[in-house]
């Protein structure tokens, strides 16, 4: 059984073609059992977030797996299948298990190491395992993809460093002030950068926000999106020392913070440190501020460096991560390629037996007188001897398993003694989770 | 054999400096975890060589400076261990355990004088006032190791550098924790060694207070760290203020330590 995976990804297809192929998770249903009606399409997972759309799928005929679901994507959107062709890659063996483990590991995003695809992929295999489309095959590679990627977050850092600015204020913070966990945001003015920040620090932790704005109902209606707090403007400096870290992004035309401010807030503060950001320009906070003792003043400049610091860094966890997914890809395939051994030595043996049955109920039912103990002797015989013939291909086999011609193997004997096929077997897919 | 476990000693702690000044450039958790270790190692093989020669001896080793410095050392590193433990900020290791290493290569570089141990020592407020006094300095010396990490992190923070070791460092907020913990831990047990060291003055000398230069360099390292302390309870002194005090009052400590001998005794 092979794994095989087709797509598209931000890589190879424009923001048009790729919202013209994705799947709408509300209807996942048909699509998916589609895919596996496919003639040699075994089992099939479909990934479809807004930078990538892919069809995991097993199958015994790699070609025509491929060029089926190809064929699918194209036929289901109402395509041409000219143009959706060039836009889609596809891989299977090695190489599918491969790319399979670099997306769950973040290392084919569009910014590596975001953290959401792992979750995206989590969730598309939910669908499939929920209407059954998976099975033990894609059910352990998948599990086996989200542990290489929790494998790579932990022993790499390439998921740690801020790659977003509103996450390097995140970063930043924590740097300064330690545990969000009891610590406010204020925010000052409104507009898109601000209150990216502002919900980042809310994911992050921090206790509460207080909204400010000149125009107080805007305040208000922030304040009530985020569960916070609205401050009328003119009471801004009653309440800025209760803030540890302050978002400021005003349309104002001079600074309304100054040094002078900053050193009566950190005052009453007792001094504990306060952490500024200004994000507008022109400026609202006094680049001055930064010279007041445990006032701490950063720029969207300051932030943008961070991010590009951490975006080479980046690339170089990259490296320590495809290591690991070489190591991982090793262990997958052995486990891959030995399981139909068994269940194939299993048939085998079975038919044998059969075989050998009949013939033992052939020849006594043709006896008219039978020699003492004859049943037991034919027994004994037959079964030495089917012992005998079957050992060396079944030891044979067992050890082409740690190579790599077990699938060659496999399906000659199931061709030449005319195995069924291959059962799902459910017991040991619970085994596994 | 006390000889043994001291090189040994000095090998173990010679690889957790090593190991923690790794730490400082390269990330790794196996670093990490061995740099402690080792740290742990060593202070298992200084105490026991610390008891070896205790029960050599028949008396605690810090009659000397020889003694007192490997001594000093030792309680750096256990309150270290201790620390580190309580705050996991591995790079504490980085700034404290090198000067346990300093100090106890210098101490073995001192040739031990034999002697009859002075009358004056055999009193019980003898050792428990030197226990005491090792400790709350041990404390002390990680609150300097804080201390600088906290200036080099607030540096880095007012230029805007945000290299390596601006990553490696823990949070200002952490690290105002750790040196407030050290005062309040170091601070009583500093009250309580001296008042321990005045009693015993009474015992060997038949007075409380004799104006000696260590006991008045003890009183000014005491007078350092309660202003510290006080500071920051009532007004909230904290950062960089705190930072430099609780640095110079270390100073203070070591001139004291290294330079002053006790009138009463040496």
């Amino acid at each position: 059984m092979n794994i095989i995976v087709v797509g598209l990804s931000h890589k190879t297809a424009t923001v048009e073609i790729r919202e013209k192929v994705a799947f709408s998770p509300n209807q996942i249903e048909k699509p998916l059992s589609d895919l596996i009606n496919l003639e040699g399409i075994v089992e099939g997972v479909i990934v479809s977030t807004c930078n990538r759309v892919e069809i995991y799928a097993t199958t015994r005929d790699i070609a025509g797996g491929i060029a089926r679901i190809k064929r699918f994507m194209a036929d289901y959107h109402h395509l041409p299948f000219e143009t959706l062709e060039s836009h889609l890659y596809s891989y299977h063996a090695e190489a599918a298990i491969r790319h399979v483990f670099r997306v769950a590991s973040s290392l084919d995003s569009m910014v590596v190491g975001e953290p959401q695809i792992l979750g995206q992929i989590k969730t598309s295999y939910g669908y499939a395992a929920e209407f059954k489309t998976s099975g033990i095959i894609l059910n352990r590679f998948l599990h086996k993809a989200f542990s290489v990627a929790k494998r790579v977050r932990t022993e790499t850092k390439i998921a740690s460093s801020a790659v977003s600015v509103a996450f390097a204020a995140v970063e930043l913070a924590k740097k300064i002030l330690g545990d969000l966990s009891d610590k406010t945001v204020m925010l000052i003015g409104a507009g898109e950068m601000c209150e990216l920040a502002a919900k980042h620090f809310l994911n992050s932790g921090a206790k509460g926000v207080m909204v400010t704005n000149r125009t107080f109902e805007r305040a208000e209606r922030l304040a009530e999106e985020f569960g916070g707090e609205a401050i009328r403007f003119e009471a801004l400096f009653e309440h800025l020392h209760r803030a540890d870290i302050v978002l400021s992004s005003t349309g104002a035309p001079h600074c309304i913070i100054g040094p002078k401010d900053a050193e009566e807030v950190v005052k009453k503060r007792r001094f504990k440190p306060i952490f500024f950001i200004d994000i507008a320009v022109p400026r609202d906070i006094d680049p001055k501020v930064d010279n007041v003792e445990n006032a701490y003043l950063f720029t969207v400049d300051h932030l943008q460096e961070i991010v590009q610091a951490n975006l080479a860094q980046r690339s170089l966890e990259a490296e320590k991560a495809e290591e690991i997914i070489d190591q991982e890809i090793g262990q997958f395939f052995k486990w891959l390629s030995t399981l139909e051994v068994t269940p194939t030595i299993v048939a085998l043996r079975n038919r044998f037996d059969e075989i050998r049955r009949a013939e033992i109920d052939k020849t006594i039912s043709g006896w008219k007188e039978m020699p003492p103990d004859a049943e037991k002797r034919l027994e004994a015989l037959t079964m030495a001897m089917m012992n005998k013939l079957l050992h060396a291909p079944t030891s044979v086999l067992k050890q082409a398993g740690q190579g790599g011609r077990v699938d060659l193997y496999i399906d000659a004997l199931r061709q030449l003694f005319e195995l069924e096929a291959l059962q799902r077997d459910d017991e040991e897919l619970e085994l596994e989770e | 054999m006390t000889h043994m476990f001291f090189i040994l000693t000095v090998a173990l702690y010679g690889c957790a400096t090593a190991a923690y000044l790794a730490c400082l450039v390269r990330t790794s958790p196996l670093l990490t975890s061995w740099a402690g270790r080792l740290a742990v190692a060593g202070f298992i093989a200084h105490l026991l060589s610390t008891i070896h020669l205790a029960s050599r001896l028949k008396y605690l080793p810090l009659t000397n400076m020889q003694e007192s410095l490997s001594f000093f050392s030792l309680a750096i590193v256990g309150a270290f261990i201790f620390f580190e433990r309580r705050f996991k900020v591995t790079t504490l290791g980085s700034f404290v355990v090198p000067v346990a290493l300093m100090m106890l290569i210098a101490s073995s570089s001192l040739h031990p004088d034999v002697r009859q141990l002075h009358p004056v020592l055999q009193t019980n407020w003898f050792w428990f006032h030197a226990l005491l006094a090792f400790a709350s300095y041990a404390c002390f010396t990680i609150a300097a190791g804080v201390a600088v990490m906290y200036l080099i992190q607030r540096y880095f923070l007012k230029t805007k550098h945000f290299g390596a070791l601006f990553q490696k460092l823990p949070s200002l907020e952490t690290m105002d924790e750790i040196s407030y913990r050290c005062l309040t831990i170091g601070f009583p047990l500093l009250t309580v060694a001296i008042i321990s060291g005045s009693i015993w003055s009474e015992k060997a000398t038949g007075s409380y207070w004799i104006w000696d230069p260590k006991q008045t360099w003890s009183l000014i390292i005491w007078l350092i760290y309660a202003a510290l302390l006080h500071g920051r309870l009532t007004i909230g002194w904290r950062g960089k203020r705190a930072a430099i005090l609780s640095i110079l009052g270390f100073i203070v400590v070591l001139i004291t330590f290294l330079s002053m001998k006790h009138s009463i005794t040496w």
